[in-house]
């Protein structure tokens, strides 16, 4: 497959066998730098969270990942299955087996989610059975609707991990899946992300990866990720298993983290 | 039976105010020099291989099936008006003034025949034009069709065109214009529409016109009591100039109307369009949403204007357009007047940039570039059509996703 590279970001030769490999990453955004220096691995089959304040990053590391034309990599790369991606077009890495969930997807005017949801399971997806997916997150009314116009905060948030269930990606991101969605939804939405990641399986018997952002945690009560990181201010503060990183956020904020972080500098 | 004196008098008198009208030029649009065309078509012969194709992209089915009626008018000649109903009359307009003396109370009565040296122009130097009636009390189901092609370079074809919906009928009305793609020439198209008491009429009308073509239809529309006119414009391929300002009076109380207009405006058209209602009975009601997408080096001047002068009226106006390149302009002028107590007049205005956000959401779900600008324009310009008859909803639907393809 012939791929095309945006100027100025000719393809490296990969570093490690991890299925993402983020190495010295920095970007900005309109100008701002938000990330100073990103060190991310994922291996194939692991589930990892990200933590982190508000306006830490969080949501830039995804669209960095995706390739979003907002977000402009100054320094550093971004591999994906060993290929250096940096410099690729965001549909060109959705093909290549990357999918992301949307923190605030815009409503799609004109297309109906079932259309969307056809042609990613026809060209993505692999075999992913559409009605299947759509009543595990509960959205069968929902699919002769226009994509997000209209829908409500928890059934954006299902839309959105329901697309990922049908392109069925190697790598799924999701942003804040659970941020401003109620119990029930919560609950709804951690079922499908662990359906679509094996979660319930070993690490070593899952086939897909993901990386799930969230600065509240409660998801974690749902998902089982196998590695947690704390991204303050642009750079991973720390990284562990989640249990013990959560239960220090919990207790005493993103302050220690911080203080942490400054003490390495 | 030969017309009536008064009715004779009439038309003497409409001629005379033409004749006085024939240098007026119009306060908006660029003027045409109508001394660099020919008021003679040319040869029949050829092109008609072009005329199917062209006519089937502005919605016209040349086999007429599924139509309650056909007209079909090239350059100056009505090459086919037929009729599949009884309840519907189709024919060209000099045999519907030869044929109805009453024909004069519809005749110049939607505007002025001296608005403008373009409306005089289809008065003093006619060239057809078709007559659609929907005969009291009928509805007719299947739309009725009429196309109108230019065929000969640097041509001026003047057309005058009256459809009556008789009382409490109902018909459906697919028009289409269209030339071939490179030619020169003046189309005036002056379109006369009345809708009686307790009638409805759905009118589409699509253009495709060549790019180097002026286009200056007028168009008039009266609405008596409990009459609902709903329309849609859709202007599809590039034009020299279009200039078009039509006005609904709705004098009838309870009257409805609903006007949509696109306008896919590419390479260096120039189009000043915009429609206006008059809610003039009680009660009457009227929604224009216009819009327009703009490429390349086209100007677009998007109009919009309702006038309340009747007790407890009510009109909505949506103006929307998106431009695609710097070059491309849009100037959106929405107005409202109000002239009566008890109404409620209300607009909203929007000018931009494509949704870059929209986008970037279809590329991260696989769709390339390309198809991820056209599938935002589509949407941009989905218009709600599930009150139109299905053919004629499927016909804009079309026009639409070919629009959205070719920018």
């Amino acid at each position: 497959m012939s791929k095309t590279y945006y100027i100025g970001f000719e393809p490296k030769p990969k570093l490690s066998g991890a299925l993402l490999d983020i190495v010295n990453l920095h970007a900005n955004v309109e100008g701002k730098d938000v990330l100073k220096g990103i060190y991310l691995s994922i291996e194939p089959g692991e589930a990892h969270v990200l933590l982190g304040p508000n306006g830490s990053g969080k949501t830039t590391l995804v669209n960095a990942i995706m390739g979003s034309p907002k977000v402009r990599v100054v320094e550093g790369r971004i591999y994906f299955k060993g290929e250096d991606i940096t410099g690729l077009p965001t549909h060109e890495r959705v093909r290549m087996g990357i999918g992301v969930a949307f923190q605030h997807p815009p409503g799609i005017r004109g297309v109906k989610l079932r259309v969307l949801l056809e042609k990613l399971s026809s060209r993505l997806g692999k075999g992913a059975d559409l009605e299947k997916a759509a009543l595990l997150v509960g959205m069968k009314e929902l699919l002769d609707r226009e994509v997000n116009v209209g829908f409500s905060g928890g059934e954006l948030k299902r839309s959105e991990v329901l697309q990922l269930l049908v392109q069925s990606p190697d790598l799924a991101l999701f942003d804040e899946p659970d941020s401003g969605v109620d119990v029930e939804n919560l609950a709804v939405i951690a079922n499908a992300i662990n359906e679509l990641c094996g979660m319930n399986a070993k690490p070593s018997a899952r086939i897909r990866s993901a990386l799930l952002i969230t600065h509240l945690s409660y998801i974690l009560k749902y998902v089982k990720a196998d590695r947690a990181h704390v991204l303050i201010d642009g750079r991973i503060a720390c990284s562990g298993k989640p249990a013990e990183i959560m239960d220090e956020v919990m207790e005493h904020g993103f302050g220690r983290c911080a203080e942490c972080l400054r003490e390495r500098m | 039976m030969s017309p009536g004196e008064d009715v004779k008098d009439r038309l003497r008198k409409i001629k005379e105010r033409a004749k006085d009208a024939v240098s007026k030029t119009p306060d908006v649009g660029p003027d045409v020099d109508l001394s660099k065309l020919r008021f003679e078509p040319g040869p029949e012969e050829g092109a008609t291989g072009d005329l199917a194709e062209r006519a089937s992209s502005v919605g016209i089915d040349m086999s007429g099936k599924g139509r309650a009626g056909t007209y079909v008018q090239i350059d100056y000649s009505a090459m086919v008006d037929r009729m599949t109903s009884g309840n519907v009359e189709v024919m060209s307009i000099s045999r519907a003034i030869d044929t109805y003396d009453w024909l004069t109370d519809y005749y110049w009565r939607a505007m002025d025949v001296d608005v403008d040296k373009f409306a005089a122009l289809a008065e003093l130097r006619g060239s057809g034009g078709y007559f659609i009636r929907a005969r009291r009390g009928a509805k007719v189901e299947l739309p009725v069709q009429a196309c109108l092609y230019l065929r000969t370079p640097n041509l001026a074809q003047n057309v005058h065109n009256i459809v009556v919906v008789e009382e409490g009928a109902e018909l459906h009305v697919i028009t289409g214009c269209a030339s071939p793609v490179t030619i020169e020439g003046l189309h005036v198209g002056v379109s006369e529409l009345y809708v009686k008491r307790d009638a409805s009429l759905t009118f589409t009308m699509i253009h495709g016109w060549s790019n180097e073509m002026d286009v200056r239809p007028r168009t008039g529309v009266v609405l008596e009591e409990n009459a609902s006119f709903k329309s849609v414009y859709v202007n599809l391929n590039p034009v020299k100039s279009l200039q078009s300002a039509p006005v609904v009076y709705l004098n009838g109380p309870n009257s409805k109307a609903s006007l949509i207009s696109i306008i896919a405006a590419s390479d260096r058209s120039y189009f000043d369009v915009g429609n206006t209602a008059y809610l003039r009975g009680r009660g009457s009601r009227a929604e224009i949403t216009s819009k327009v997408v703009a490429k390349d080096e086209a100007r677009v001047i998007s109009r919009g204007s309702i006038v309340g002068e009747g007790e407890g009226v009510k009109g909505h106006l949506d103006c929307r357009g998106i431009i695609l390149n710097p070059a491309a302009t849009i100037l959106a002028i929405p107005q409202l007047e109000a002239k009566a107590k008890d109404l409620e007049l209300s607009h909203e205005a929007a000018v931009g940039k494509i949704a870059e956000e929209e986008i970037y959401y279809l590329l991260a779900r696989g769709f390339d570039e390309e198809e991820a600008v056209s599938t935002v324009i589509r949407g941009f310009m989905d218009v709600d059509v599930k009150d139109f008859p299905p053919a004629l909803a499927a016909q804009v639907e079309k026009t639409l996703d070919i629009i959205a393809k070719s920018l």
